[in-house]
């Protein structure tokens, strides 16, 4: 890595981008302080305020804590044990990420309404995020030094010893890590919340946003929303930076894995348990939905008009995102000054916003500074563009950081000025990582709710959209297809993660 | 020689944080030289070569290549040619060709476009015996292929300086020294002027014009690789360069008192007093005790600690008191653990003065 000043060629679109990024929190900030610092505390004192924190934080701890539970359990199983079909039981374990929360709500719902409230919401988040403890813990079980088993029984040692004296502690930060993801996760949630009639942060934000006679108190909630986020973000980011720091050149030999003997009925019951209500039931409250839909044969002319919106933005967010990411991610992967980090880490503050907050600023920016496109098309996109420019931040920089910086070093020599390094050695290098990082954010548009909800021109419908009108006035069977539609688009990407080279980049979409 | 260099380093400093890893580095390269950079692991060598491409910018000192100042940082003057002005070629570790290119966008990267191109293209592919492998991928090559790639890729825009930093450390040691003297035929047949970063004493030692010992971020000895075995200049480039045997010793005159008795020396301080006393293991030798050869009368006698079987000679160590000494010998004298040796030094040795 070099240590010279970063070339204003990257660093200038790089700050434009990190401007985009950033400005939407300013305004939000602004909004809500003014009408003064009495209005906001005014607002903050009262018991409906505290009450509301309190359900949010309750419900994230939940969360969190069955989230760790099952994400342990599963990843050990399917990187240590020998279970027959782990293979399978990888993918089968991850595909979870791939069913939008406010579907897996609705399916709950559906089936027994009275399951609305904390105990759905739980419920339903635990299952579909569970995959953010899974993914990490499985990239640094699969990271283990295979040795230190061995010495350690061959010191006489027991293997529940080794598993927790030797194996937990090793792998702790990347569980932290993956812990910390959950909670915010679950913080930003909106669709399953919403669905479940929990009175969490985003839910009430939207409702007051919606009632319109007091925008403030929307952007004030949104801003107490935005601290407690942060500082899951900074605890987050603390622990992710130890959880990288690993010792000797990878992992040459390849664990034996751990026989299960007598328990694997178990380890089976355990992957069922944990299957079928996260995975099998909702697909079937979907097909049932679908086969309601097929006999009663309804408008599908509204279903390809919602389909076609929804490739058609998410196709324009996933272009404009990456060209946006493209020079902050090389400046991370390329620069260690102090302001490329600056720049990366901006763009990465908006994603750890919930969505509904992005919305909520968009709005105030968009009244004010940019009327023109208020509700129209490109205000959308600029907001998918903030949502998800760290997916391909992320991409770019993992796929720069693949080859090496000799190559450019050398292609210097060769007399090649650095635009041209960048155009004929850096780009084309990273172009397949890039591919990937274009078409998570495709996939991850597509589910995307509340800024859709929110910034969609008037009278544009999506999937997700349409989705949730029919949802949340329980028109199950006209929502059958587009759930569908959804879950299909969205597993590709889960099915990517799910491959153990790209398992450190399970950054969560919202939704 | 009164052509000028084409490279000249002049007293350049680098530090990364507190860490010195440059501390007055003198070094000039002249043309169709090539200059082996010998040095222990650490020694700042890699740095120096990056500080001469570009890559890295030096704390203060000149930089010169073919007369031009390069890099310099001295009062009043800050100087700083970006890479791609230097015309410096580059063979790193490993090749790095550029994996979505072929051989022949890989050689020809450096060129400008045009028809005589390909024609270059194929010239330097000729020279290192790889022409009409053009369409080849990098991958497809074996690791001495991609390395003698690498090396026409730096040679193709007719660069003023060839950098080759540990180039064969990649290979297996089977290969190396064939690639190796492939790569150095090919550097002397284009008239290169070219350097070599490298720890091993050997490589450097059996390739290079001349050899700059460089040992904790300074050049301990410049020279021509005889001259450098011969007469190294410090004891730590006399142990560094080649095997040696050290022995604490008294000097007086042209003659030091050590465990091996006493010795005629050559090299080193002249200076009467406590003396390091370096003995190659070819300037060993012995004979069992009993045999019929007459050993010499100042030899000392010993025992066989170990031995070693190198096919086309052996390594004998012997425990004479309390040292051990390395006697190299022809490969069928080999005597066993436990015998009984004679040990006698035949030429002159090096001595030092010791370490206060």
């Amino acid at each position: 890595m070099t240590r010279s000043r970063p070339p204003l060629a990257l660093v200038l679109p790089a700050a434009a981008a990190a401007v985009i990024a950033v400005t939407p929190i300013w305004y939000l900030v602004d909004r809500s302080f003014e009408r003064g610092w009495a209005e906001v505390a005014d607002e903050l004192w009262r018991k409906r305020t505290l009450d509301l924190v309190l359900r949010s934080l309750g419900l994230t701890l939940a969360v969190t804590v069955g989230c760790v539970v099952i994400g342990l359990a599963a990843a050990w199983l399917v990187v240590r044990s020998d279970l027959p079909g782990r293979r399978i039981l990888r993918v089968a374990f991850t595909l979870p990420l791939a069913i939008p929360s406010y579907l897996s709500a609705f399916a709950w719902i559906s089936w027994r309404p009275g399951l609305a409230g904390f105990t759905g919401a739980t419920l339903v988040l635990t299952l579909v995020s569970y995959p953010y403890v899974m993914l990490p813990a499985m990239a640094a079980l699969s990271r283990l030094d295979p040795a230190h088993d061995d010495v350690a029984r061959s010191l006489g040692k027991s293997r529940l010893h080794v598993l927790l004296r030797l194996t937990l502690p090793q792998i702790r930060t990347s569980i932290a890590a993956g812990a910390l993801l959950v909670a915010l996760y679950v913080l930003s949630d909106f669709g399953a919340v919403a669905a479940m009639r929990y009175e969490a942060f985003t839910w009430v934000i939207y409702g007051a946003y919606r009632a319109g006679f007091n925008p403030s108190r929307a952007a004030i909630l949104a801003t107490v929303l935005v601290l407690l986020a942060l500082v899951l973000v900074l605890a987050e980011s603390s622990a992710r930076g130890r959880a990288s720091a690993r010792v000797g050149s990878g992992a040459a030999r390849i664990s034996t894995p751990v026989r299960l003997g007598r328990a694997t009925p178990l380890a089976y019951i355990f992957s069922a348990a944990v299957l079928v209500p996260a995975l099998a039931f909702p697909l079937w409250r979907i097909s049932v939905w679908v086969r309601t839909y097929v006999s009663t044969a309804i408008d599908t002319a509204e279903l390809f008009d919602a389909l076609q919106s929804t490739l058609f933005l998410a196709a324009l967010a996933a272009v404009a995102t990456v060209l946006l990411a493209f020079p902050t991610g090389v400046l991370a992967a390329r620069s260690n000054s102090r302001i490329a980090r600056a720049l990366e880490r901006s763009t990465y503050v908006a994603h750890s916003l919930p969505g509904i907050v992005v919305a909520i600023s968009l709005v105030y920016v968009g009244v004010r500074l940019l009327r023109p496109i208020y509700l129209e098309v490109p205000l959308l996109i600029l907001g998918y563009m903030v949502l998800f420019l760290p997916l391909a931040v992320g991409a770019v920089r993992n796929s720069v950081e693949q080859s090496p910086v000799r190559m450019e070093e050398v292609a210097r020599s060769l007399g090649s000025r650095p635009g041209a390094v960048l155009r004929r050695v850096t780009a084309p290098l990273a172009l397949p990582g890039i591919g990937v990082g274009a078409a998570l954010v495709l996939l991850t548009t597509m589910k995307e709710l509340p800024v859709t909800l929110v910034l969609r021109p008037t009278g544009t419908e999506t999937l997700a959209t349409r989705l949730w009108r029919y949802t949340s006035v329980s028109d199950y069977a006209n929502a059958g297809p587009y759930a569908l539609a959804l879950v299909l688009f969205a597993a590709v990407p889960t099915a990517l993660l799910s491959a153990p080279s790209l398992s450190g980049g399970a950054k969560g979409s919202q939704s | 020689m009164t052509t000028p260099p084409v490279l000249t380093v002049l007293d350049v400093h680098k530090s990364f944080g507190a860490h010195h890893v440059l501390d007055g580095i003198h070094l000039s390269v002249h043309p169709g030289d090539i200059v082996a950079v010998l040095g222990p692991s650490g020694c700042g060598k890699t740095t120096l070569l990056r500080l001469i491409a570009g890559f890295d910018q030096l704390d203060s000192g000149t930089i010169t290549i073919d007369g031009r100042v390069v890099a310099q940082r001295a009062t009043g003057s800050t100087v700083s040619l970006p890479p791609e002005r230097r015309r410096v070629g580059v063979v790193p570790q490993e090749g790095a060709l550029f994996p979505h290119l072929d051989v022949a966008g890989n050689v020809g990267f450096g060129l400008p476009r045009g028809a005589q191109s390909a024609e270059r293209v194929a010239e330097v592919l000729g020279l290192v015996g790889l022409d009409g492998h053009q369409l080849q991928r990098p991958h497809e090559l074996s690791g001495g292929q991609q390395q003698r790639v690498a090396l026409a890729r730096a040679l193709a825009p007719n660069p003023s300086l060839v950098l080759l930093d540990e180039p064969f450390s990649s290979l297996d040691a089977a290969m190396r020294n064939q690639v190796r003297d492939e790569v150095f035929d090919v550097l002397r047949a284009a008239g290169a002027t070219a350097i070599l970063v490298t720890h091993d004493q050997q490589e450097a030692l059996s390739v290079a014009d001349h050899v700059a010992v460089m040992m904790s971020g300074r050049v301990a000895q410049f020279g021509e690789p005889a001259e450098l075995y011969a007469a190294p200049s410090t004891l730590q480039v006399a142990t560094f360069v080649g095997e040696a045997v050290v022995l604490a010793g008294t000097a007086q005159g042209q003659v030091a008192q050590c465990a091996l008795g006493k010795l005629a020396t050559r090299v080193g301080d002249p200076a009467d007093g406590p003396v390091q006393v370096v003995v190659r293991p070819e300037q060993v030798s012995i004979s069992s005790v009993g045999d019929e050869r007459p050993a010499p009368a100042n030899a000392v006698t010993g025992t066989v600690v170990s031995r070693s079987y190198f096919g086309h000679d052996g390594l004998v160590r012997v425990a004479v008191g309390d040292v051990v000494v390395a006697c190299r010998t022809a490969a069928g004298e080999l005597p066993p653990r436990g015998t009984e040796v004679h040990v006698w030094v035949t030429s002159p040795v090096m001595a030092f003065r010791a370490a206060d």
